[in-house]
């Protein structure tokens, strides 16, 4: 199916499955999902663990590939293209912000910010990178490696990390998952503050219905249906 | 590509904090270390060999000629730098009043020696000092047989051809002169410019001139690419691959003990880099995922990793260098006086190749790491499982078996020490996976049946099979070179040491004739010496092998054709000498005697193209002897005891003129013994051989000073290995701590899990690594050393007893800190 105006749609996924087979047979883990995002849309896709969100999400950040269906982003077909052009595709366009926070403990916070942007190529690599944590207040722990901040400023290193190479959409997976509820409440601030600013699509996977309130459009997956 | 490096150094600066790459650079420097120092080392005492026998020779090169070689030899060696001497030798009588006596005359140049010495006594067998050139005009040197067999003294003047020429000193040792012990006259040394004035050189004399040289080896190797086409027949060259074979032998030895410790070494550090290779890249398969996340290709992720792996590669080989250049300048000086003269300076060759090994055996074995987390998926970001155990082609561990293979075989020097090894190292990882796989099934059985600390213990042993078995076989190898180490240094060097006891015969004596022997025997008694066994010798010359009559030209080596050539001495023997070892075929029968049966010894069968069953026929004084070749031997040279290339059953050669030989060893102080054996029976030859003895000794001695130099890197890249083998699963271990402690385990509870999973790791390693070493040293030094071995009970008690209680009490020191740590801070900081 392909929409009828491609004006200012983000994503677009058709049809999407994905199974997996394990000794007790066939496991549908997501089944004939479609939706359609359109460029700086909030999307929460809710749902209760095992529901099939974050394989959702990662079916629509091209890190996985779907059983069946297909993922149409910027029109460009996932399918179509091999890992290394899907890894161009995220590299180009794509942020993340995960619930473990995914921060590589051997960088600083600095480093850490720096390096989707090194990777990238980004003149202005170190420049951006501060600017990126100065906005999420952490000018003073630059030089701090994860294991000296707490949880919520190593969340906010994530933010920032996926905020400065300007993504136009950005994956967000549970990103207050492991944080106590007042942590969380500012880092979801922070999330939606930046968002604004900036004008980037946000697709964010939680279980959490309040969170999922602050976004434009709600998705309930259950037993890896969208349910109408 | 510029951003790549800065990340790439950065990720590597971060990793050398994280302390994930120690080992891996520790692991790397221990190998190219080891492998230059062997190397440097090796290079130093193979030009030293090389000059050791240059002073056998009396130069480095010998061109030998039966006619004057033209002069243009002499000015081409010059234009090469090289120094020049010559020697004239021709057999003549010599007279002393009415007394004569044949003498093989020797006249030298006023440079002669070039390499080694000459040593003058004032009276036979007296103290000796080194000659101060050669005699000079008007001056003759003595040996002391001659002297003997004259009764000439220092100051007697002898009829030398048509002059009187006065006798200045008596000649005790000269190069050259220990090497051709069957020479019949005795020594007369004369200076050449003397020769003319004698008129003993006449047309159709036969004179064998000689040209010696010495010099760098490059021009060495010029003059010989320059002579060879302009030798004429009757004339060769001859270099020092001819050195006595005592020394030769020796050094061998020698060279294969630090090959094998070079080569354990470098086995172990390529498997200690594997190892530490397995958790530096299982602290990045999260880096890879997140980059994959943030847009990298496969190919910029492994040209980052690829990039980390060559300047570590680097860094450490250069390190490694620089510590081998280090460590070969004490081996030298453990080798120190081994050698007549210093050392020369060691060759640029190891330190290029030690660069270049390094680097390659770095890429090789991080080839496969690499591969992995080329091929790390995004979704790991997601789904942490995947990219855990994802398994990489078998031909990615191919280039990195390649390396090992080729390193091996470069640090062995010695192909067969290099299968040996490899094939004990196969069988060893065999074993082990056998041997893990098996306790596995067991200890499945064992966990269902208890409870606690135990099912966990053994959960955690179970639960990853694989690094289980890298585990096993990590702590084996490890154990296994420790104890190889001890088996080695202990029972090896001893037992080689033995081979040449304190008495070992210092003195040959030949010429001795059949009605000698019980006179011989007499003098032994009244001087209170052990009457040392007597051996027969008949001299013949070979002239058909298979009925095809011997065709010296087929053989391409000079060496191989003078063997040929020369006559050579068959002797008698009921019972093998113990020195000697069958190769092929067998030993005869006491009731085999007198059948036409003979046994080689095998270096002379491989030389000459002869194999067992084949058919020699001799002629001895005019009459043909066809005798089948029933055995071949391997000789211990340096036992220093009389050895015959070719032996026959008795029988068989009893009807032919014999004269015998034997070799005993003379106290020191009781040189006076030897000037009443010859007065007794002037015929006799007495040969000196307490230098080459000495020699010997100098070279075990020094020589196991500098294998167990060497096998102190082997131990130390043992203990890179267990650490790396411990280190492999460092992280998973710690968390699970934190999560029995989360569930409230007490830290002995927490202990005992540790200890039970590393004793039984510990105990299979140590029991594999007791099975390797044993085998393994079986097999050096039953199959290449030709030294007894003996299985010791003992040291197997101690690897499996070390493997048994080092293992978990290093594996509980890495997580007993953690016991202290609360288990939310352990579990964020994995």
């Amino acid at each position: 199916m392909v929409p009828d105006s491609q004006e200012n749609i983000e994503i677009e996924a058709t049809g999407l499955s994905k199974h997996v087979t394990s000794s007790e047979g066939e496991l549908a883990i997501l089944s004939d999902f479609s939706c359609r995002v359109l460029g700086g849309e909030t999307v929460a896709i809710l749902g209760a663990s095992g529901s099939g969100k974050s394989t959702l999400l990662g079916l629509l950040a091209g890190l996985d590939v779907p059983s069946a269906g297909r993922v149409i982003f910027r029109s460009e077909d996932l399918a179509q293209l091999d890992e290394d052009g899907r890894a161009m595709l995220r590299g180009r366009h794509m942020g993340f912000v995960f619930q473990s926070f995914q921060l590589l403990p051997a960088l600083t916070a600095l480093e850490n910010v720096l390096l989707p942007l090194e990777l990238a190529g980004a003149a202005d690599a170190d420049e951006r990178a501060r600017a990126a944590l100065e906005r999420v207040g952490l000018t003073p722990r630059l030089t701090h490696y994860p294991r000296q901040l707490s949880g919520g400023e190593q969340q906010r290193v994530a933010i920032a990390r996926a905020f400065a190479p300007r993504p136009s959409i950005l994956f967000a997976d549970e990103p207050t998952g492991n944080l106590d509820a007042a942590t969380g409440q500012r880092i979801i601030d922070l999330l939606f503050g930046l968002n604004a600013e900036s004008g980037t699509t946000l697709v964010l996977v939680t279980h959490d219905a309040t969170l999922a309130e602050r976004c434009g459009r709600r998705l309930h997956l259950e037993g890896g249906r969208l349910k109408q | 590509m510029r951003g790549d490096m800065t990340f790439a150094l950065k990720q590597l600066r971060s990793a050398w904090r994280a302390g994930e790459i120690r080992v891996l650079l520790f692991a790397l420097v221990l190998a190219v270390a080891a492998m230059t120092a062997v190397g440097f080392f090796a290079d130093r005492i193979e030009s030293a060999l090389g000059r050791q026998g240059g002073m056998l020779l009396g130069g480095d090169l010998v061109v030998v000629s039966d006619r004057l070689l033209p002069e243009e030899f002499t000015a081409e060696a010059r234009r090469l730098g090289l120094r020049v001497a010559q020697t004239m030798e021709f057999p003549s009588m010599v007279m002393l009043g009415e007394e004569g006596r044949l003498a093989e005359i020797k006249a030298v140049s006023p440079t002669y020696p070039l390499r080694g010495r000459l040593t003058i006594a004032d009276e036979p067998f007296g103290d000796a000092r080194k000659a101060d050139g050669v005699p000079t005009l008007g001056e003759i040197w003595i040996e002391p047989r001659l002297a003997g067999l004259l009764g000439a003294q220092k100051g007697d003047a002898l009829a030398v051809g048509e002059r009187q020429l006065k006798v200045a000193a008596i000649l005790q040792e000269e190069p050259a002169r220990g090497g051709d012990m069957f020479s019949i006259a005795p020594r007369l040394m004369m200076n050449a410019n003397d020769v003319a004035s004698t008129g003993l050189i006449q047309y159709g004399s036969r004179v064998r001139y000689r040209l010696l040289l010495a010099g760098e080896p490059v021009a060495l190797d010029e003059f010989r690419q320059w002579a060879q086409g302009r030798l004429e027949r009757g004339s060769r060259i001859e270099d020092v691959s001819g050195a006595r074979p005592e020394i030769r032998s020796a050094l061998e030895k020698s060279r294969q003990f630090l090959g094998l410790a070079s080569m354990a070494s470098v086995i172990l550090s390529m498997v200690a880099m594997s190892l530490a290779g397995l958790r530096y890249v299982r602290r990045h398969l999260d880096t890879c995922a997140l980059m994959r996340c943030f847009g990298a290709s496969q190919n910029r992720i492994l040209q980052v990793f690829l990039v980390q792996a060559l300047l570590l590669g680097l860094a450490g080989s250069l390190l490694g260098c620089l510590f081998g250049f280090a460590a070969q300048e004490v081996l030298a000086r453990l080798a120190g006086g081994l050698f007549l003269e210093k050392l020369p300076a060691p060759g640029w060759t190891p330190a290029f190749g030690g660069l270049l090994a390094g680097m390659a055996a770095m890429l090789g074995v991080m080839l496969p790491h690499l591969l992995r987390l080329r091929g790390v998926p995004a979704l790991r970001i997601l789904r942490k499982d995947l990219g855990e155990n994802a398994v990489v082609s078998w031909l990615a561990w191919l280039p990195g078996i390649a390396v090992m293979l080729g390193l091996v075989f470069w640090s062995a020097r010695d192909a067969k020490l290099g299968w040996i090894v490899l094939g004990g190292l196969v069988a060893l990882l065999l074993v082990a996976c056998a041997v893990a796989a098996g306790t596995g099934y067991l200890l499945r059985r064992v966990a269902a049946t208890s409870g606690g600390t135990w099912r966990v213990g053994i959960a955690n042993l179970l639960q990853r099979p694989g690094v289980g078995i890298a585990q096993v076989a990590g702590f084996s190898l490890g154990l296994m070179a420790m104890a190889l180490l001890t088996i080695v240094r202990g029972d090896l060097l001893d037992n080689w040491h033995a081979s040449l006891p304190p008495d070992a015969p210092n003195r040959f004596v030949i010429n001795i004739q059949p009605n000698q022997m019980e006179s011989m025997r007499q003098f032994f008694v009244q001087e209170q010496l052990a009457p040392p066994e007597i051996f027969p010798m008949v001299r013949g010359r070979l002239v058909a092998i298979n009925d095809h009559p011997l065709d010296t030209g087929r053989y391409v080596e000079e060496r191989a054709r003078r063997l040929a050539e020369r006559e050579w001495n068959l002797s008698v023997a009921e019972t093998m000498q113990k020195d000697n070892r069958i190769v092929a075929g067998r030993w005869w029968a006491a009731s085999e005697r007198g059948q036409m049966l003979i046994s080689l010894e095998e270096g002379i069968a491989t030389t000459l193209d002869i194999k067992l069953g084949d058919r020699l026929t001799y002629d001895i004084g005019g009459q043909r002897v066809d005798l089948k070749i029933q055995s071949l031997r391997k000789v211990e040279w340096d036992s220093m005891r009389a050895n015959f290339f070719a032996v026959t059953p008795p029988g068989v050669l009893e009807k032919f003129p014999a004269s015998y030989i034997t070799s005993f060893h003379l106290p020191a102080g009781r040189e006076d013994v030897l000037n009443r054996l010859v007065r007794s029976q002037p015929n006799l030859t007495i040969i000196d051989v307490e230098a080459i003895l000495a020699q010997l000794r100098g070279i075990m001695d020094r020589m196991t000073l500098a294998v167990e130099f060497v096998f102190a890197f082997c131990m130390l890249t043992g203990i890179a290995v267990l650490y790396a083998a411990l280190s492999a699963t460092q992280d998973e271990r710690i968390r699970e701590v934190a999560v029995l402690r989360v569930f409230g385990a007490s830290r002995r509870q927490v202990r005992a899990t540790v200890l039970v999973e590393f004793a039984g790791i510990g105990l299979l390693a140590g029991l594999v690594a007791t099975i390797g070493a044993s085998l393994l040293a079986w097999v050096i030094s039953d199959r290449l050393l030709q030294i007894p071995y003996a299985f010791n009970p003992g040291l197997a008690i101690l690897t499996i007893g070390a493997g048994l209680l080092l293992v978990p009490a290093a594996a509980w020191l890495g997580v007993r800190r953690i016991v202290h740590v609360s288990p939310r801070q352990i579990l964020q900081s994995v």
